[in-house]
C-alpha cells in the first residue's frame, strides 16, 4: 500500500518536483479514502488537522446559511482542497461534503506542521505549492464574485 | 463630383456675385450662405451679397469667438463659424421611418414623399470641401450609402471661397486641406481687395459651374488679377499660427493610450461636446423613438449624438467609456488615427473651430504636441491638474 | 462606388411572432416569420438582427437559432430594459420590425478539421447555439468538440433540455459550471475559466469559440492562451452600444473597428491588444 501510495503522490502534479526525502515523509503521513455522496469531510469550526488531494469525484466547500448550504467551489480530481491547517488559528473556515462518491488522499497537516518547526525545507516545498494553489483560488473567487452574468431586469 | 478646373479663370464684379446668387435663386436651389446672426457667422438663406457678412471678420483663439468690424468692405473676410456644412447635409434631427400599430399588426414607412432640398451653398472654405469628402467617405463608401446624405450632397452647388487669412485657430495647412481648394467645388472664390478695386476671380470646377458662370456679367481674368488672387492666398497659407505635426500620428496615438497627458486633459475637458457639435466631420449619431398620443403611430428620429456622452456607450453593466479622460482620448484618438484606419484620411480637416469653441479652450494641436514631445513619463505627471486655464 | 445595400438594411420589415418560450426569468425566445410570408433571410451563425419595438426602439440581438424549417429567425431575448422588456412582452401572433441580418459569423465552415471548443458564460450561450447546432450537423467534419458553460447558478442555465440533449451525446463533451448553488446542486460550482484549465487541448489543431461577458472573455481567452490555443485561433464574440448597425451611428467603435461591421465575431489575435486598454 505505501509504495502505490508513493507513486501516486509522487505522480500527482501538484507534488511534482517534490525532493525524494520530503515525498518519503508525506508518503507516511497519507492515507487512502473513500467518501460517498453526502458524507461531509470538514465542518466549519472544526480543527484543521488534514489537506486532501482529490483523485476521483466531486467535493463542494459549502458555507452553511439559513435556507439551505450555500456552495461556493467544487473542486474535482487533481484539485487541492483545505489550507486552514497551515495559519492560526488552525480551524475549518467551510464544510466540505462529497457530492458523489468521491477518493481522495488524505494526508496529516498537523503531523506535518509539526515537522514545519524543524524541517524548514519541508515547509518550504509545501507552503510554496499551496501559496499558487490559493492565489488562483482567489482570483476565480474574485470572478464568481463579480455576477459577471447580470440578470434579467437589473433595469438602467 | 466636380472635377478640377474647367476653362480659365473670370474676374467678377459685385454686381457679378449678386447676380450668381440670384441665379441660383432663380435656378431652384436654396441658397444658403453665410449671415451675420447673434455675434456670429451663421448659416442661413442669402439672396444678394448685403446679406453676406460684409465688412466683417472673426477673431477665433482658443475658447473665444467674436465678430469684429473690418476696416474694408470684404464679403468673404472672415473664416468658418461655428456651424459647417454638416447642418444640411447631415440634419442634426431626421425622420429615418414611420410606424403604425394596429390590432398587433406593424407597419413601418419611409418618408417616400420628402425629397430634400436642392442646395447651393456659398462660401464653402477649402477645410469645408475637405470635411464634405470625409463625410462622403463615412456615408457613401462602404457596403451601405446613406440614403439621405446622397441626395443631399449630389444635389448641392458648391461655391467655394478660397481664404486669403487665416483664422486665429486655423492649421489646414498642416492637414493638407488648404487654404487653396483644388477640386471638390462648382466654382471657386478668390476675393481681391486692391485699393479701391473689389473684385473675385472664380474659376469653375465643373459643367454646371461652367453653364452659370456664363449667365453673369464678367470679364477674363487677367493675369495681374490672376496673381494677386493666388499671392493672397498664398500668403495666408504662410501665415498659419499653428500647426498639426501629422508625421506618423496614428502610430503615435495608438502607442499612448495611458500617457499622462490624457488626466491633464481630462482635468479641464468638461465633456461639454461642443467640438462634436462644431466640427464639420463629425458624425456620430443615436436614435429616438416617439409615439404619438394614441399611442398609433411612431416615428424613429435620427439626431446628432456625441461620444462625450456618458451613456454614447452603454452596453449592459454600464458605460465602456465611464470616466471623461477616456471619452476626449476616444475623440481625438478616432478623429486623428483611428480614422485613417476606418476611411483612409485623417478625420481633422484643421478648421480650429473645436480650439475656439471650447468653453476651456483646449487646442488639439497643443495636446497632440504634449502628447508626442513629452515621453510617458512618471505616471505622477499632472502638472497642470489644479490649474484653470484662460 | 459601393453597391446600395438596399432598403433591408434601412427600414425594417414586419415580422410575426410564431412561437414565444419563457427560457429563464425574464428571459425569452421568440420565433420569428416575415408578415408578408414571403422573403425572410439567412443569417450564419453569430450574426445580429435589429429588432424594432413599435414606439420603443431597436435593440441588436444576436439570432440564437434557425427553426428546423429553415425560414423563421430565433432570438433569445433578456428583459434589460424598456426595449427589451417590450419584446419580452410580445405575444404570439403579433409583429415586430426587423433588420438585418448584420456583422461578421463564427467560422464554422473554415474550422473543419480542428477539434473545436466552445466557452460560453450567460446569455452568451445564445449566438453561439447556431454554431454549435452547425458544427453537431457536420459533426464528422471535426475532431473533438466540448463546450464549456458558466453561468450563475443552476436556475440561470439556458437552454437547459438541449444542453442535456447534448450532454447525452457520446460525441461531444459538455462540463458546466455555475458560479454559486444550493446544495440541491451536486454539479460545479466555479468560475468557468477552471473548466478551460482542466481540459487538455491539442494546441496544432484547437480552435476556441468564445461568448459572454467581457471580462470572461478575457479571462477566458488568456487561460486558452496558457493552454497553447493560438490567439489567431480563438474567436470571440463582442457587445457594444449599437444605433445604426449599418456603421454610421458611431457608437460601437472599438479602436478602429465597427463592432457592428467588422465583428461582432473576432478572432482574438485582432483585438489582444485593444482588450487590455480600459476604456477603449
Amino acid at each position: 500500500m505505501t509504495r502505490s501510495l508513493h507513486r501516486v503522490l509522487g505522480s500527482h502534479p501538484f507534488f511534482e518536483g517534490l525532493p525524494e526525502r520530503h515525498l518519503e515523509i508525506l508518503v507516511g503521513c497519507a492515507s487512502n479514502r473513500v467518501y460517498y455522496g453526502g458524507d461531509v469531510i470538514l465542518r466549519q469550526g472544526d480543527d484543521a488537522t488534514e489537506f486532501f488531494l482529490i483523485r476521483h469525484g466531486r467535493v463542494a466547500i459549502e458555507i452553511p446559511s439559513p435556507g439551505g448550504p450555500r456552495t461556493i467551489q467544487s473542486l474535482g480530481p487533481g484539485e487541492v482542497m483545505g489550507w486552514s491547517w497551515m495559519a492560526k488559528p488552525y480551524r475549518d473556515r467551510f464544510d466540505a461534503r462529497a457530492t458523489e462518491l468521491s477518493r481522495v488522499i488524505a494526508l496529516d497537516g498537523k503531523c506535518l506542521r509539526d515537522k514545519f518547526e524543524s524541517d524548514h525545507e519541508l515547509a518550504y516545498e509545501l507552503l510554496r505549492r499551496f501559496v499558487g494553489v490559493i492565489a488562483g483560488r482567489l482570483d476565480n473567487a474574485h470572478l464568481q464574485l463579480q455576477d459577471l452574468y447580470g440578470s434579467a431586469s437589473d433595469g438602467r | 463630383m466636380p472635377g478640377t478646373n474647367v476653362g480659365g479663370a473670370v474676374r467678377l464684379d459685385l454686381t457679378g456675385l449678386d447676380r450668381m446668387l440670384a441665379a441660383l435663386t432663380d435656378d431652384g436651389y436654396e441658397v444658403i450662405g453665410p449671415t451675420v446672426d447673434q455675434g456670429a457667422i451663421v448659416h442661413d438663406s442669402v439672396r444678394s451679397v448685403s446679406d453676406l457678412p460684409v465688412g466683417w471678420t472673426d477673431q477665433q483663439e482658443a475658447g473665444h469667438y467674436r465678430l469684429k468690424r473690418r476696416s474694408d468692405r470684404a464679403v468673404f473676410g472672415y473664416v468658418v463659424g461655428p456651424q459647417s456644412w454638416k447642418k444640411h447635409l447631415f440634419p442634426s434631427r431626421l425622420r429615418l421611418w414611420k410606424a403604425s400599430k394596429q390590432d398587433g399588426r406593424l407597419e413601418v414607412q419611409t418618408d417616400e414623399d420628402t425629397t430634400p432640398p436642392r442646395y447651393a451653398f456659398i462660401g464653402v472654405r477649402s477645410c469645408e470641401i475637405h470635411a464634405m469628402g470625409i463625410q462622403d467617405k463615412v456615408f457613401t463608401d462602404g457596403s451601405l450609402k446613406d440614403n439621405d446624405y446622397v441626395q443631399r450632397r449630389n444635389g448641392a452647388f458648391i461655391v467655394g471661397v478660397n481664404c486669403t487669412e487665416p483664422g486665429g485657430t486655423c492649421f489646414c495647412v498642416s492637414m493638407n486641406t488648404g487654404p487653396k481648394a483644388s477640386s471638390g467645388y462648382d466654382l471657386s472664390i478668390t476675393e481681391v481687395l486692391q485699393g479701391e478695386d473689389h473684385y473675385f476671380v472664380v474659376v469653375s470646377g465643373s459643367k454646371r459651374g461652367t453653364d452659370l458662370l456664363a449667365r453673369l456679367p464678367s470679364a477674363e481674368a487677367t493675369p495681374k488679377e490672376n496673381r494677386e488672387a493666388s499671392h493672397r492666398v498664398e500668403a495666408a497659407a504662410s501665415k498659419m499660427g499653428r500647426v498639426l505635426e501629422t508625421d506618423g500620428i496614428k502610430e503615435m496615438l495608438y502607442a499612448n493610450y495611458d500617457h499622462p497627458q490624457w488626466d491633464d486633459i481630462a482635468s479641464r475637458c468638461l465633456s461639454c461636446t461642443n467640438c462634436t457639435m462644431v466640427c464639420p466631420t463629425c458624425f456620430c449619431s443615436t436614435v429616438e423613438d416617439v409615439t404619438d398620443l394614441a399611442g398609433t403611430e411612431a416615428e424613429h428620429l435620427r439626431t446628432w449624438d456625441s461620444c462625450f456622452n456618458l451613456d454614447f456607450s452603454y452596453v449592459q453593466g454600464g458605460s465602456v467609456r465611464s470616466t471623461g479622460r477616456s471619452r476626449y482620448r476616444q475623440w481625438m484618438t478616432h478623429k486623428l488615427a483611428t480614422w485613417i484606419d476606418q476611411f483612409g484620411t485623417s478625420g481633422c480637416v484643421g478648421c480650429g473651430r473645436c480650439i475656439a469653441w471650447c468653453p476651456v479652450g483646449i487646442d488639439i494641436t497643443e495636446e497632440a504636441d504634449a502628447i508626442r514631445n513629452a515621453g510617458p513619463q512618471s505616471q505622477s505627471a499632472g502638472t497642470k491638474r489644479n490649474e484653470v486655464t484662460k | 462606388m459601393a453597391a446600395d445595400m438596399g432598403p433591408a438594411a434601412t427600414l425594417p420589415l414586419p415580422y410575426v411572432v410564431t412561437r414565444r418560450r419563457r427560457e429563464l426569468r425574464g428571459t425569452y425566445t421568440l420565433e420569428l416569420e416575415p408578415a408578408s410570408g414571403e422573403g425572410g433571410v439567412s443569417p450564419a451563425p453569430g450574426q445580429f438582427n435589429m429588432l424594432y419595438a413599435f414606439g420603443s426602439g431597436e435593440v441588436p440581438i444576436s439570432v440564437s437559432g434557425l427553426a428546423s424549417d429553415g425560414t423563421a429567425l430565433v432570438h433569445t431575448i433578456r428583459d434589460v430594459g424598456p426595449v427589451t422588456k417590450a419584446l419580452c412582452g410580445l405575444k404570439v401572433g403579433e409583429t415586430v420590425g426587423l433588420r438585418g441580418p448584420f456583422g461578421t459569423s463564427w467560422p464554422v465552415d473554415s474550422i473543419e478539421g480542428n477539434d473545436v471548443v466552445i466557452v460560453a458564460g450567460g446569455l452568451g450561450l445564445a449566438p453561439l447555439r447556431p454554431a454549435i447546432r452547425q458544427v453537431l450537423e457536420h459533426r464528422q467534419n471535426f475532431g473533438r468538440v466540448v463546450l464549456l458553460y458558466g453561468t450563475r447558478t443552476p436556475e440561470d442555465i439556458l437552454f437547459r433540455a438541449e444542453l442535456q440533449r447534448w450532454r447525452g451525446r457520446f460525441d461531444l463533451d459538455v462540463e458546466v459550471t455555475v458560479d454559486s448553488a444550493d446544495s440541491s446542486w451536486s454539479g460545479d460550482v466555479g468560475v468557468v475559466t477552471r473548466l478551460i484549465s482542466r481540459e487538455q487541448f491539442d494546441p496544432l489543431n484547437t480552435v476556441a469559440l468564445v461568448c459572454g461577458p467581457e471580462i470572461m472573455i478575457r479571462f477566458a481567452a488568456q487561460e486558452l492562451e496558457n493552454k497553447g490555443v493560438a490567439t489567431e485561433d480563438i474567436y470571440v464574440s463582442l457587445e457594444r452600444n449599437m444605433k445604426c448597425a449599418v456603421g454610421f451611428c458611431g457608437h460601437c467603435q472599438f479602436g478602429s473597428f465597427f463592432v457592428c461591421k467588422d465583428g461582432p465575431v473576432f478572432s482574438y489575435d485582432r483585438i489582444k491588444r485593444l482588450a487590455g486598454i480600459s476604456e477603449v
